[in-house]
């Protein structure tokens, strides 16, 4: 893998999902021999921001740049809480670990 | 808002243009009024088990009172339109209130949502948090939502009766 990829959580704080989301990713990390720390924490506190970064919504985990789930084309960018799904279809504000997990090996192959 | 205290007065108008005035609940066993969203994961987590209150409690005199109070322009999903849509598709056993102006989230200092207020028969906050202990527990089944309502209904304190609203903040209109 990757020696040190570049991992961002960009988070807004309106959304209380931010302690759970990063946790999932850190402990993720450790599992793979990647050191947690590496974990970009950045904010997004503006409609601006949100707009320049195309955020849609908190938590949004990038790898290299890219969306560890890459959000479909009508999906509204601004600041709310994003909605991802668990592996069984079940509404959830973070993503499913398992899945992170998946798409992680995937990003860091 | 204060447990124990009366709540402020609303006349809102549902997805079928329905007015409904909370003082037309005076007297009745007990009100569920509840502050959520279309577009917010944790509203959307609980919603499946603030409707099985619904309709569970329907015959015991409870009418649940869902309403939604963010900012449609800034956030389209929570639209009167996608409002009606998904009470449509989904099939609410509850009415979904619009509060346009917000006055109703302030009045109640609603934070988030969902928001959860049990009031009794005199229109009296008797509990006042989150429906259950974890947006991703199925199983908890709105379990402090339920042992509250079951408290006034047996003309009882609700324990505990408070307890932190957890969800996404409400869309406050600029300015």
């Amino acid at each position: 893998m990757e020696a040190n990829p570049s991992i961002c959580l960009l988070w807004w704080e309106g959304c209380p999902s931010t302690e759970a989301a990063l946790a999932d990713l850190r402990a993720a990390l450790e599992e793979r021999g990647i050191d947690p720390n590496v974990v970009e924490l950045r904010e997004i506190a503006t409609d601006d921001q949100a707009d320049r970064e195309r955020f849609v919504g908190s938590p949004t985990i990038r790898v290299a740049g890219h969306d560890l789930f890459p959000p479909g084309d009508a999906d509204p960018v601004g600041l709310s809480c994003r909605i991802y799904h668990r592996a069984d279809g079940r509404v959830s504000p973070t993503p499913d670990p398992v899945l992170l997990r998946v798409e992680l090996d995937r990003r860091l192959k | 808002m204060t447990v124990g205290f009366t709540v402020p007065a609303f006349d809102l108008t549902d997805t079928d243009g329905a007015a409904h005035r909370l003082a037309d609940r005076a007297g009745e066993p007990a009100t569920v009024v509840v502050f959520t969203c279309n577009h917010c994961p944790y509203a959307l987590a609980w919603h499946d088990r603030i409707a099985a209150v619904a309709r569970d409690y329907a015959e015991r005199g409870v009418e649940v009172l869902c309403i939604n109070s963010n900012d449609a322009s800034r956030y389209p999903a929570d639209s009167p339109e996608a409002m009606r849509a998904r009470v449509e598709t989904e099939r609410w056993p509850m009415p979904y209130l619009h509060d346009p102006t917000q006055e109703v989230a302030r009045g109640y200092d609603a934070r988030t949502t969902p928001d959860v207020f049990v009031l009794d028969g005199e229109l009296r906050l008797r509990y006042r948090g989150a429906p259950d202990a974890d947006h991703d527990q199925p199983a908890l089944q709105a379990a402090w939502l339920r042992a509250a309502l079951d408290a006034v209904l047996a003309n009882e304190d609700p324990d505990p009766a408070e307890t932190t609203p957890v969800g996404c903040s409400i869309k406050w209109k600029a300015g």
